[in-house]
């Protein structure tokens, strides 16, 4: 049942894409990204990710909604027509996809127990970390215990991006204030 | 019944993206995203049940209804006054404005 409901996010979420692609008024654009990420939450969540649900919830569904919607406000709603031909662009990102499907070949299939990636460190993950941790999510005990320190970073460099925005955002509002 | 369940979940978010790509006014598309807003907490917690580990997934749903809701006062805000900055003194409408 859960594989059946996977395939039919997935086949609203395609739609989506294409519906997002073909509109030109930008504020319907982002109400289908609003709704591209609420199915994107939805696949990670009927593929048993909890943890990267929670980041799509907090990113996808609430703050790039409201930072889009913040950019509508400064650019106006209706994308303007591109000066530009795609024909080149088109056959470059196509060719660029074909060499990353041809690189790919190569690779391991999709999960395939024995893969490298799957002897490594993920048998002792999966094995240990229950009783290691005691978190019952093992890709949550991961993000916040095994790689505690990687995480943190991330939280660092997510930290300073918000300081530098919040610097650049009140440059601005206190030369308007002068002027 | 579960499966049911899920089903008619599933189809009730189709209809609700059919009215978001087709929906010829912006305050359709609006609409349509906050129903499917709905519709995605209600499949999740459905899906809890289905995995059998309810308490986490109710937990998911309840974040999903909370920010889902900011989005949705955000989108009002914009599509009453034009942006995201201003407290609401002046009245400028873009669904009704033809070009910013």
């Amino acid at each position: 049942m859960i594989e059946v409901v996977t395939v039919i996010l997935f086949g609203m979420l395609a739609v989506t894409a294409i519906a997002a692609i073909r509109l030109h008024d930008l504020f319907a654009v982002v109400m289908m990204f609003s709704i591209y990420s609420l199915l994107a939450a939805a696949v990670f969540v009927a593929m048993d990710a909890v943890d990267v649900a929670f980041t799509e919830a907090a990113v996808g569904v609430g703050i790039s909604t409201v930072l889009m919607l913040a950019t509508i406000g400064l650019v106006g709603r209706h994308e303007k027509r591109p000066a530009h031909r795609p024909g080149l662009p088109l056959a470059v990102v196509t060719l660029t996809g074909m060499v990353l499907v041809y690189g790919t070949l190569d690779m391991p299939r999709f999960g395939d127990p024995l893969a490298p990636i799957h002897q490594h460190v993920a048998p002792h993950y999966l094995q240990d970390s229950p009783v290691e941790i005691g978190i019952p999510n093992a890709v949550t005990g991961v993000l916040a215990s095994y790689r505690g320190y990687d995480t943190l970073g991330e939280l660092t460099v997510i930290f300073t991006a918000g300081i530098g925005v919040l610097a650049l955002l009140g440059i601005r509002r206190r030369k308007r204030g002068e002027s | 019944m579960l499966t049911l369940t899920l089903l008619v979940l599933l189809g009730s978010m189709a209809l609700a993206l059919l009215r978001a790509v087709k929906g010829p006014t912006v305050y359709d598309r609006i609409l349509a995203a906050n129903a499917f807003s709905t519709k995605t907490v209600l499949l999740i917690t459905a899906l809890g049940f289905l995995v059998g580990e309810a308490e986490y997934y109710v937990d998911i749903a309840l974040m999903y209804t909370l920010v889902g809701f900011i989005a949705t006062v955000a989108v009002l805000k914009v599509s009453e006054f034009g942006n995201l900055g201003q407290s609401g003194a002046v009245r400028s409408t873009p669904a009704e404005r033809p070009n910013k």
